[in-house]
């Protein structure tokens, strides 16, 4: 059995940075009649599985989402330990 | 003057700025494949067109990582002339050399056609060819061109001049009809602080032949030929 820590990072964008697929797609919500759906914001997730006996796994996994899986500038994530 | 033109995986338009360079400008040109470690004794280095690493991720953000982007951010860093054209620009900003991000158009839509530009400072490096305000017909083809950032950096952006292109109508007037992909001020280009790095989502190695629309592009390798004769006159290499 496999002892990886499992992770979910998800990355969307930080509020008040414009959605334009969240826009289109609540536009499409309301066109098929979903009218009571008031917004919609996309984002990704990403599943991390990592070998953690190096150490030091919560500064690494910090790292990774801010150097690479999202852009500081337009974009914020969670991480959520499985 | 010598220019290397970076090749990632998904680069489209590396052959684009070559031609220009070797055939129009008559300028020597290498290609600088991503894996490389030497610019070649480039005077400027292109990061051209395209999508890098598929754009997978976002667009420039595995590209950024490239073992070539090492020595391009060290050279930008020592003052060495870089232009990232369209991916290019994507590329600089993920990698922190130029402020802001490049989102996906307003519209969704790719957007492929000439567009107007204003020159908004042409006492920079890539714009003393230019006269002040001159409009230049120049073309993009991008889907993620919506230059971003806080308010504040942009205004800090247009009060140091760091603004190089606008969108403009073609009588030189900023117009939200000219704006084709939402970009904040209607910003097409800007440079770093130092004015060595610019970023530009149009494409001015598409704009330097009559028969293909546009000379307009050329004006933007002029200045960089002027600037390293500048430089070259001033004593350094």
């Amino acid at each position: 059995m496999s002892d990886n820590k499992k992770v979910v990072v998800y990355v969307r964008l930080k509020d008040g940075v414009l959605d334009p697929q969240g826009v289109t797609i609540h536009k499409a919500l309301i066109q098929m009649g979903y009218t009571d759906f008031v917004s919609v914001r996309s984002g990704r997730f990403f599943e991390l599985e990592i070998d953690d006996s190096g150490g030091d796994i919560d500064r690494k996994i910090d790292e990774v989402c801010s150097k690479l899986l999202a852009n500081p500038v337009i974009e914020k994530y969670v991480v959520e330990k499985a | 003057m010598k220019v290397g033109v970076v090749t990632f995986p998904g680069s489209n338009c590396d052959y684009d700025s070559y031609t220009a360079v070797k055939h129009i400008l008559e300028e020597e040109v290498e290609f600088l494949w991503h894996k490389s470690t030497d610019l070649a004794g480039s005077d400027l280095v292109i990061l051209p067109g395209g999508f890098a690493y598929g754009d997978y991720l976002r667009a420039g953000a595995i590209a950024r990582f490239s073992l070539i982007m090492e020595k391009v951010i060290k050279f930008a860093y020592s003052g060495g002339m870089v232009i990232g054209i369209c991916n290019g620009f994507q590329v600089l900003t993920e990698c922190g050399l130029l402020p802001g991000a490049l989102m996906r158009n307003h519209h969704l839509r790719f957007s492929c056609k000439f567009v107007y530009l204003r020159v908004e400072d042409n006492t920079g490096r890539f714009t003393n060819a230019c006269r002040k305000h001159e409009v230049l017909k120049i073309p993009i083809a991008h889907g993620e061109g919506n230059y971003f950032y806080h308010d504040d950096v942009v205004r800090a952006l247009e009060e140091n001049g760091q603004v190089a292109f606008r969108y403009v109508d073609r009588t030189g007037e900023v117009t939200d009809e000219a704006n084709p992909n939402g970009s904040l001020n209607n910003i097409a280009g800007i440079v770093n602080r130092e004015g060595n790095v610019l970023g530009m989502m149009p494409h001015p190695e598409r704009a330097v032949e009559s028969i293909i629309g546009s000379v307009d592009g050329l004006k933007v390798f002029e200045s960089v030929r002027a600037a390293c004769v500048q430089v070259a006159g001033a004593g350094g290499k």
